[in-house]
């Protein structure tokens, strides 16, 4: 126990990203009562401008690394990486969401509330030194996340996505949590760093199925969060569900950060025991990959087929987890960072392009939106491409480096089907590419609005990194290797 | 930056130019596509002077830190054999802007641009001396190509898009393991540091490793060739896409796998190379005579035409496999060859498609008489396509066949079977579209050759004849520099002493004699 209960100025500057967020959320909610329905348009701006004075802490948490409340929170490099991350990509969907919420007459103050406190839990979990931290994390996002998944009442569909990944969500949670409580029983601590201590030395093989217990338990719930198969059945229905910009939302902070934990828990706490769950990860990896590609083929509905691709990306960074190595550690951020944007961009598209109650999500509803907006289709277009693994953009690039970390490791079979089901991937996409650009446009593009200017930053900011990361992958990769030595 | 990139570079730099001149001003947009692609066409004739000729090595050699981890770095260069595969795209891009110029009258900005684009990425895959670099130019030339295909193409387009990027897609993703297998075995793609490992020993397969790695090359580059029976993309592809489409896809696309195999296959896995070339020069004669017996067979011209490709550059794979300097020169000879003569081929089909609208055999008969001047150009390119002495494809087939006959005799005794069918197939195409009656919905559609017309096929069918007389202007660089590349096969290869040609009687035109006349042929 350290001797010193106050904390100091540094150790409040590690969490001042998730203190300016929780302020900022909080005083939206205070607000939300006091404005008049024109405009609420403010507080998307408010929001706004807290996630990005929460985004320059977060940058500058590199500056001073170290832990806080004695060793709950630890900021290094991968935790500031994360933080950013998903601080980034909630700037994307708030971009995005103001005039999609305008057009489904439910601009409201707790959209915006509940977006800050879940990206507050994700940067926690980003952050966490420790597996109570760790739930809190977990909760504090998913709870918000669950609220956000229903945010549109009338929406039938979007009751049952609710209803779905809540039930599911808090089944993964409690699976996490009891996973966390054995492995407290088997050494006694729930400090990642301490476990780690603890599982190093050989006294503690007699709770050897104690400790495989519980990280198998942990895998599970955490497996959830990031939707790896077995247990991605809610994604394609929570994708669809929800209100489009929650399902970007969905595909990249929660994500996001539950793989930040995934890692630092099996490269932290579990690194000793660690490479004999190669096999499982990387069962699980192929599995992902397989289930995900395989059912985008036959989907119909963009949001769904969206939702199936999210889980085989999701398949890909488990590629990288299986490498359990530091270059696989840094493929996968690189490459959450590649997903992250991609996916968002591909999202907000959607999000214009559905219009009010979403009736326009079919795939065929895009023919000719290639010759209607070409702007908004040749960004839509990149998005597409990156995720299909075209060279000189981000997915690309990613996927290179993941499949490198994997035949580092020796996982030669992994390596060679997880390819090949991405060539398969590149037929869901090009559908899509096809329906915009080889169609005659139909009833979908009567009347189709401009974008807005919201979308549009969006649409551009993603686009902008994807083509970067894609071209100059150095400037990631770099502070991505340099930081990928958990533990090390 | 130097000349080359500078070649590289243009077409990128057309392609963001196009990007912003408005869609209305379609005979802006035209103009602007047709002087960027001869801006780079004279700049990589200036590559073509300054090109030392006495030297087997890279030149224009640009080496800069691209990626600094996993180290991958822009490195371009040319020897002898990319030089002429640059000249052909840089060549073959403006007369495809020519042939588009009517023929494309929607979503004009986007053709264009898209075209250019493509140029990039065909000369970024043959100069490219870096295999991640490589790698990157090799699938950004699949999506333009793409589009091209699926938006400017005839009904069945999309079917032949999908169905083009998918197998191209399955068929790299098998070379990117393999490249990521190599890097992780390496820690480099620098194509030089690796041919130096190979040969100062510091880098060795064994022989299981060896053959996967080559597979996933070679059927990455198979599929692109395409080789038998990895081909059934092609078709499709060449009848749907527009006529320029069909024209850089046969000409410059199919080169790309070509090329693979000379630049990497052979010298990066010469051991697995050796021993699989038996069958795989089974495959290319397969391939050389099934594709001109479907060809003889084809009711609709492109398509017939497209088979012939398959033939055609079945004598290039076979070339490249028999490991002799001749049929090694041959096949790269006979990639120019087939770039010019079929590239003109489909130019002159895209000319009579235009007039009729059609692609059928059976629709046209008589054309000689209203178009004169066309069925001359015509014929001149289906002799030159068949391999008339004096034309091109003569000599680079008798070279391929040439050095098939050194490494085995029966090889160029099947081979030599499709250079008859070949004079069959375009025979029988030149008498059944030109010769005979008339019909009046013909003569109502043909106009002889315009003036445009006359500027993208001419500068073909002038080099048909110079490539088949003055074999020199053309051959001493690729024979340096296909020298070199035989040289590096030899690493780790025991001599092979079980015949020499000089003590072996064999029938005329090969041995000795076949030599000399090659010599004299030069």
């Amino acid at each position: 126990m350290p001797a010193n209960f106050v904390p100091t100025a540094a150790e409040y500057f590690r969490v001042l990203p998730e203190i300016l967020l929780v302020v900022v959320a909080t005083l939206i909610m205070v607000l939300e009562p006091l404005t008049s329905k024109p405009s609420k348009r403010a507080l998307g701006w408010t929001a706004l401008a807290g996630l990005v004075a929460a985004l320059i802490p977060a940058v500058l948490g590199e500056l001073a690394p170290g832990t806080a409340f004695s060793g709950m929170v630890m900021i290094d490099g991968f935790a500031v990486f994360f933080r950013v991350l998903v601080i980034a990509a909630a700037i994307v969907v708030v971009l995005m969401s103001g005039s999609y919420l305008r057009r489904e007459e439910a601009e409201g103050g707790e959209y915006y509330a509940l977006l800050l406190y879940s990206v507050a839990g994700q940067c926690i979990m980003a952050a966490a030194g420790e597996l109570i931290v760790v739930f809190i994390g977990l909760e504090i996002s998913s709870i918000s996340s669950y609220v956000l998944a229903g945010y549109l009442r009338r929406a039938k569909l979007g009751n049952e996505a609710a209803a779905k990944y809540f039930l599911l969500g808090s089944f993964a949670t409690a699976f996490l949590l009891y996973g966390i409580a054995l492995i407290y029983g088997a050494t006694g601590t729930t400090s990642l760093q301490g476990i780690r201590n603890v599982l190093a030395h050989p006294h503690s093989a007699s709770s050897a199925m104690l400790v495989g217990a519980a990280a198998a338990l942990m895998f599970v719930g955490l497996a959830f969060k990031v939707s790896a198969a077995p247990f991605q059945i809610w994604a394609p229905d929570v994708y669809q569900g929800a209100p489009a910009p929650v399902s970007a939302f969905l595909a990249a902070g929660p994500k996001v950060a539950a793989f930040a934990v995934l890692i630092r828990v099996y490269m932290t706490a579990f690194s000793t025991v660690g490479a004999s769950w190669t096999g499982i990860v990387a069962a699980s990896a192929l599995l992902t990959m397989l289930v995900g590609n395989f059912a985008a083929l036959v989907q119909s509905n963009v949001k769904r087929m969206l939702g199936y691709s999210s889980i085989a990306h999701a398949g890909y960074v488990m590629v990288a987890v299986a490498a359990h190595s530091v270059t696989g550690t840094a493929a996968a951020m690189f490459y959450l960072a590649a997903y992250v944007f991609m996916n968002a961009g591909a999202f907000a598209v959607v999000a214009q392009f559905s219009r009010a109650g979403e009736q326009f999500v079919e795939i065929d509803d895009f023919a000719g939106l290639g010759w209607r907006q070409p702007g908004t289709a040749a960004l839509f277009s990149i998005f597409l491409l990156s995720l299909i693994g075209v060279p000189l953009t981000a997915g690309f690039f990613g996927k290179f480096y993941i499949f490198k970390a994997a035949l580092d490791a020796n996982l030669v079979w992994l390596t060679v089907i997880g390819l090949l089901t991405s060539a398969v991937a590149a037929y869901y996409y090009l559908r899509l590419l096809v329906v915009m650009y080889m169609k005659e446009p139909g009833d979908a593009l009567q009347d189709l609005p401009p974008l807005s200017a919201g979308t549009r930053t969006a649409l551009w900011i993603s686009a902008a990194f994807t083509l970067v990361l894609g071209i100059f992958p150095s400037l990631v990769l770099n502070y991505a290797i340099a930081y990928a030595h958990l533990g090390k | 930056m130097n000349l080359l990139d500078a070649v590289l570079f243009l077409p990128l730099a057309g392609f963001l130019l196009l990007l912003f001149v408005p869609r209305e001003r379609e005979e802006a947009i035209r103009r602007t596509a047709l002087v960027v692609s001869l801006v780079a066409f004279v700049a990589s004739l200036a590559l073509l002077v300054r090109f030392n000729r006495a030297e087997a090595g890279f030149q224009f050699v640009a080496n800069l830190p691209w990626i600094a981890q996993p180290a991958i770095r822009f490195y371009t260069g040319i020897d002898g054999v990319s030089l002429w595969l640059v000249l052909l795209t840089t060549l073959l891009t403006p007369i495809g802007v020519l042939i588009s110029w009517r023929s494309i009258d929607r979503r004009v900005k986007e053709f264009f641009a898209l075209f250019l684009l493509m140029e990039f990425g065909l000369v970024g895959v043959f100069v490219s001396l870096d295999m991640f670099l490589f790698y990157v130019f090799w699938e950004v030339s699949l999506v333009p190509m793409y589009f091209l295909i699926g938006v400017w193409g005839h009904e069945r387009r999309i079917y032949a898009a999908v169905k083009f990027f998918l197998y191209t897609m399955a068929g790299s993703v098998l070379m990117l393991a393999a490249l990521i297998y190599l890097y992780n075995r390496t820690g480099t793609l620098d194509y030089s540091v690796l041919l130096q490992m190979r040969a100062n020993g510091r880098l060795v397969f064994d022989r299981v490793e060896e053959v996967v790695l080559f597979l996933g090359f070679f059927i990455a580059f198979a599929i692109k060739v395409p080789l038998f029976p990895l081909h059934t993309w092609l078709p499709d592809a060449h009848v749907e896409a527009p006529t320029a489409g069909s024209v850089m896809l046969a000409s410059v696309m199919l080169k790309m796998g070509c090329y693979g195999l000379v630049r990497f296959c052979l010298p990066l896995f010469p051991g697995a190379s050796r021993d699989l070339a038996p069958s795989i020069a089974i495959l290319a004669i397969i391939g050389i005579l099934y594709g001109a017996l479907v060809a003889l067979v084809q009711p609709n011209m492109k398509k017939l035409v497209a088979y012939t490709s398959v033939s055609h550059l079945g004598f290039v794979v076979l070339g490249i496999f028999t490991f002799t300097e001749l049929g090694m020169n041959g096949a790269v000879y006979q990639m120019l060859n087939h770039g010019v003569s079929t590239g003109a081929l489909f130019v002159l089909v895209g000319y009579l498609y235009e007039r009729r609208h059609s692609l059928e055999i059976s629709d046209y008969g008589g054309v000689a008489t209203v178009a004169p001047n066309l069925s001359a150009i015509f014929l001149i390119t289906a002799l030159a396509s068949m391999g008339l002495p004096l034309l091109n494809n003569f000599v680079g087939e008798y070279l391929v066949l040439q050095g098939a006959a050194q490494a085995s005799f029966r090889w160029a005794v099947c081979a030599a079977i499709g250079v008859i069918f070949a004079a069959c197939y375009m025979l029988w195409l030149y008498q059944r579209v030109f010769f005979g009656e008339t019909r009046p919905e013909v003569a109502a559609h043909m106009p002889d050759l315009g003036r445009r017309e006359w500027a993208a096929i001419l500068p073909l069918v002038v080099l048909m004849v110079w490539m088949g007389t003055l074999t020199q202007s053309f051959l001493p660089p690729i024979t340096k520099s296909s020298a070199a590349i035989l040289d590096t096969t030899k690493v780790g290869v025991s001599f092979d002493v079980h015949r020499h040609p000089l003590a072996d009687p064999r029938p005329p035109g090969s041995g000795l004699a076949g030599r000399q006349e090659v010599a004299r042929a030069r």
